[in-house]
């Protein structure tokens, strides 16, 4: 189906199901019990964990498949949420034309950066990059003012000429007129489910960002991408100019994050310049790598188990672990909370660089690569079969072009 | 006219005169060996004409054309394929995307954004790339991991790498190299074959005198960068010059 | 003229920290091949070693006032520190005064074990992984220690002034001849040069003269040779981890006075000096201080009125640009050596 075989077929059908029932999923505990605060199924949340999933899908193509590592992603994220609110000011608060124009100028802007940093490789291509996406980040916070509205950020206003909306147009942004804010609330099982227009949307722009990842990867072009990453000059010698393939991949990529900073800004009509910074750059890096770079369903893993750190897991402060460790006797209780409270809450960044350390440690192939690792020792259980077992295969030095 | 005619090259490193007015000419179809010393500027040769290099001085026409200052993999488009001393291949891929590689850059040129399709569709290559495995007698292994290969089936993957892109021009640096006996005579019977069934100039560059003996139609020795001789094989052994030239440096280079 | 030496000495005191911390990215980065992206962690921890003696010596005990009262009616509170007690009043004063300087003596101890910690308990298992890996988990490590630092001493940059002698300027201008108040320097940033020649001239000198030096020197050039003489390059390699990083946390400590530290400040050096690191070119101790100096002086001549009106915003990007051009027709660096990193 779709021109994918029925593995891929299946994979897709999963990831198409897992999207559209986030609401629901995310939503597993009642309203009002203490467990509550761990729901992520609220709009905001959800709209992040599709558009940095297609972030890091984006970001995988590049790096997962040619192995070059940017240090500047986040500049074409940045770049891709300027234009989408320069078109919500300009033309209309309906979402498509700003996010055509955020992948069209992100994709030039990475054709120009990766036609130059693509000259050098290894450390040095990750230096360059990190150069031009610094460069961006000063530039929107100092003279490109004008442009990007500096440390404010650039915001629509009522005055915003906006010539394609009539007079009584939205004034949030909307998809022709239906508001990205909208939700449907339903109320079961003592849980609060929130349809969101707007998480609908990203929703299936990820579903089709990773289609589109799923076809580059079976494509004789992804293939070429993992050659680059194999051995170039093998490549050269077998009559193909790797340079373009790694700049294909790279516009690509950056298309991908132009998009994800389109989304960003449909969703929340801001844009301002910390977006493209280095630590955001850092950020997709981790994601990539935490899920497994290479892997398909990676990434997506990735930046979800980062976004719910980052937004569930540091809402846990001295009252909630008191609150969980109430049973237990005074003293007893007063040393736990000692001892796990530097770790979440505020500290959730401590937690998240040391797992982040442990997986490249432990675990070279990221989550999936763990996911791997536990099923195939589940199989191995149950079959009893020890025989010539591949324990000590590490799929950190192989691709791991695997669902 | 030869298939390809290397005239007047020199080139030098630093101090080294590495090659040294080296005027060659390979005839179609046929084995032409270049054997000669270690530091004769054989390997030197090689890299010049596949492009890695650039001479200081000389041509190197191709099928009529010039291949100087030309990039590698213009160089491969053009008709000339390299196997490498140690086996370079794409070690992270399986057998077959290993094979199937060459076959889109065969079919595609140098570059071609063919993100879309899907590589099982492409029946006509999956079904050339199988072929060529069942040639070299690894269709069993098209599965498995091109690293996890013995080195002597990476050899023979990288030669069949080349083959599938049916080259006018095969250059192996030192295919038998490090290479068990049985393994070499395996491998002179594979290269014997294949030359009869593709109909393939090669250029050999060997130190194993029983490899060029038994596959060599021509042979060039190669001295201190220039060439000594050339001429068919059974005037090399025991032509004077060439013993001066392996006797006068090392007499283990001779046998291997 | 005046206005040239100006910039140049205002370039220096940044390009000395940016000289320190490339010197300890290269040493790691030569000795070792692991490029490590918890550098400026450790010049962070170096700063923070200075917070942290400044605040042991202010140590206090609380004694109630019997004349004076607070505005509730209490008697006041009199704090005296510690040392003030056992080494009298004056002495007391002095150290708590020379806090910044006195914590040089504290940082190196703690700054080789955090070195020799670093070293065997995490960056050794990576000699033989990618650079990738090296880069991905010293990145980790970064962030490890800038949260753990957080957790202690709290978000805000917490200020940590330097000895009374050294605060103000000087006319540093009517010393060498020009017009008085052309050249108006801060003696401290001075004394932070002075320091990084030092310490500069102390770890070229370490290499040159000294049989370890030499040792590690041939084994940055040649790592398999050495070890085949039998030498064990693997435990000097550990200690010069640690000198590396002894080199970054004392450019930390100088640095307190300067910047008051934060536990972000690492961070924003690292990216920095691993543009500095490649500009001076890969593994050339030479270069990396070279790079420094230069790129410290550029930023600062960029930051000239005129020259952001000629091109605005200049000063925000010239570091970047210099690298990118560098890097472009200098594949090497300034200074770098043929096949470092090149695969």
């Amino acid at each position: 189906m779709l021109g994918l075989n029925t593995k891929d077929t299946r994979l897709l059908l999963i990831v198409i199901a897992l999207t559209l029932s986030t609401p629901i999923l995310l939503q597993p505990f009642a309203e009002g019990t203490g467990l509550a605060q761990f729901n992520a199924g609220y709009p905001d949340l959800m709209q992040r964990f599709a558009i940095f999933g297609i972030f890091a899908i984006g970001f995988n193509i590049l790096f997962g498949l040619t192995g070059y590592l940017s240090f500047g992603h986040a500049a074409f994220l940045g770049v891709g949420s300027y234009s989408a609110v320069w078109m919500f000011k300009l033309l209309s608060m309906n979402i498509l034309p700003g996010l055509i124009l955020a992948v069209i100028v992100s994709g030039l802007f990475a054709l120009l950066i990766g036609f130059v940093s693509l000259r050098r490789s290894g450390i040095y291509f990750s230096i360059l990059t990190l150069a031009f996406a610094q460069m961006s980040f000063n530039l929107a916070y100092s003279v490109l003012t004008p442009i990007t509205n500096g440390e404010t950020g650039l915001q629509v206003t009522l005055n915003d000429p906006r010539i394609l909306d009539g007079v009584n147009a939205s004034p949030y942004t909307n998809l022709f007129g239906l508001p990205m804010s909208s939700s449907v609330k339903l109320e079961l099982l003592g849980r609060l489910f929130t349809f969101n227009l707007g998480y609908y949307f990203c929703a299936v722009i990820a579903i089709l960002a990773f289609y589109l990842s799923l076809r580059i990867f079976r494509s004789p072009f992804g293939l070429m991408l993992r050659a680059v990453k194999c051995n170039q000059q093998r490549m050269s010698y077998t009559g193909l100019n790797a340079r373009p393939y790694t700049l294909a991949a790279f516009v690509i990529s950056g298309m991908y994050a132009g998009l994800a900073g389109g989304l960003l800004a449909a969703m929340d009509p801001l844009a301002g310049a910390e977006r493209m910074q280095w630590t955001a750059s850092g950020e997709v890096v981790l994601m990539t790598i935490l899920g497994g770079a290479g892997t398909l369903m990676g990434p997506v893993l990735g930046a979800g188990f980062i976004k719910y750190f980052e937004n569930i897991f540091s809402k846990i402060n001295d009252t909630v672990l008191h609150s969980w460790f109430a049973f237990l006797p005074d003293g007893i209780e007063d040393a736990l909370v000692f001892v796990v409270q530097p770790f979440v809450g505020k500290g959730w960044q401590l937690t998240l660089g040391l797992v982040f350390m442990l997986v490249v440690v432990f675990l070279p192939g990221g989550l999936m690569e763990g996911g791997q690792r536990i099923s195939a020792w589940i199989r191995r259980k149950s079959r009893k079969d020890d025989g010539r077992a591949d324990s000590e295969h590490r799929p950190g030095t192989s691709p791991h072009i695997a669902e | 006219m030869g298939l390809l005619e290397v005239k007047n090259i020199g080139k030098r490193f630093g101090g080294l005169q590495a090659l040294d007015d080296v005027t060659l000419s390979v005839r179609e179809n046929t084995i032409h060996a270049i054997i000669g010393p270690n530091g004769a500027g054989k390997s030197t040769l090689l890299n010049v004409l596949v492009g890695k290099l650039i001479p200081d001085t000389g041509s190197v026409m191709f099928d009529g054309q010039s291949v100087l200052g030309r990039k590698p993999h213009e160089i491969n488009q053009m008709g000339i394929s390299r196997v490498f001393q140690t086996p370079e291949i794409f070690g992270e891929l399986s057998v077959m995307e290993n094979m199937l590689i060459p076959c889109f850059a065969k079919r595609d040129g140098a570059f071609r954004l063919h993100a879309i399709e899907s590589i099982r569709s492409e029946k006509g290559l999956n079904a050339q790339a199988e072929q060529m495995l069942s040639d070299v007698n690894m269709i069993d292994k098209r599965h498995m991991n091109a690293a996890s290969l013995s080195r002597g089936d990476k050899r023979r993957l990288e030669m069949a790498m080349c083959l599938v892109q049916q080259p006018k021009l095969l250059l192996l640096d030192e295919p038998t190299a490090g290479m068990a006996r049985a393994d070499t005579n395996n491998t002179i019977e594979l290269l014997r074959e294949l030359k009869s069934k593709h109909d393939i100039t090669m250029v050999i560059i060997e130190h194993d005198m029983h490899v060029v003996f038994s596959l060599a139609e021509r042979i060039t020795v190669l001295a201190q960068g220039t060439p000594l001789v050339e001429d068919i094989p059974a005037n090399i052994k025991g032509h004077p010059k060439v013993q001066e030239a392996y006797l006068g440096q090392s007499a283990e280079g001779a046998t291997g | 003229m005046d206005v040239i030496l100006l910039q140049i000495l205002n370039g220096l005191d940044k390009g000395s920290a940016y000289a320190l911390i490339a010197l300890g990215l290269t040493l790691i980065f030569g000795t070792l091949g692991v490029v490590n992206f918890a550098h400026g962690a450790l010049f962070m921890i170096g700063a923070f070693c200075a917070v942290t003696l400044s605040r042991l010596i202010n140590l206090s005990y609380v004694t109630l006032d019997p004349v004076k009262t607070d505005f509730l009616g209490n008697p006041a509170k009199i704090k005296t520190p510690y040392v003030e007690a056992w080494f009298g009043p004056e002495t007391g004063a002095w150290l708590i005064d020379w806090s910044v300087p006195l914590a040089i003596l504290f940082a190196i101890p703690v700054m080789i074990a955090v070195g020799f910690i670093m070293e065997r308990g995490l960056i050794k298992h990576f000699y033989k992984r990618p650079h990738a890996d090296q880069i991905l988990v010293t990145f980790g490590l970064a962030i490890v220690l800038q949260e753990v630092i957080k957790y202690f001493y709290g978000a805000n940059p917490i200020p940590t002034p330097a000895p009374e002698l050294f605060r103000g300027s000087f006319d540093f201008g009517v010393l060498i001849g020009f017009d008085p108040n052309a050249i108006i320097y801060p003696y401290w940033r001075l004394v932070y040069f002075a320091f990084s020649a030092l310490v500069i001239g102390a770890v070229f000198a370490f290499l040159r003269f000294t049989t370890f030096g030499m040792v590690v020197r041939a084994g940055m050039a040649d790592r398999e040779t050495v070890g085949l003489l039998g030498i064990d390059i693997d435990k000097r390699f550990t200690i010069m981890f640690g000198i590396a990083a002894a080199v970054a946390g004392l450019a930390g400590v100088m640095y307190a006075p300067i910047n008051s530290p934060n536990y972000h400040m690492g961070m924003d050096f690292l990216v920095l000096s691993f543009v500095v690191v490649v500009v001076g070119g890969m593994g050339s101790l030479p270069g990396a201080v070279l790079a420094g100096f230069l790129l410290g002086v550029l930023e600062s001549f960029a930051s000239m009125n005129w020259i952001k009106d000629i091109i605005p915003g200049i000063d925000q990007v010239i570091i970047y640009l210099v690298a990118i051009i560098i890097l472009l027709t200098r594949p090497r660096g300034l200074m770098g050596k043929k096949g470092v990193m090149e695969d």
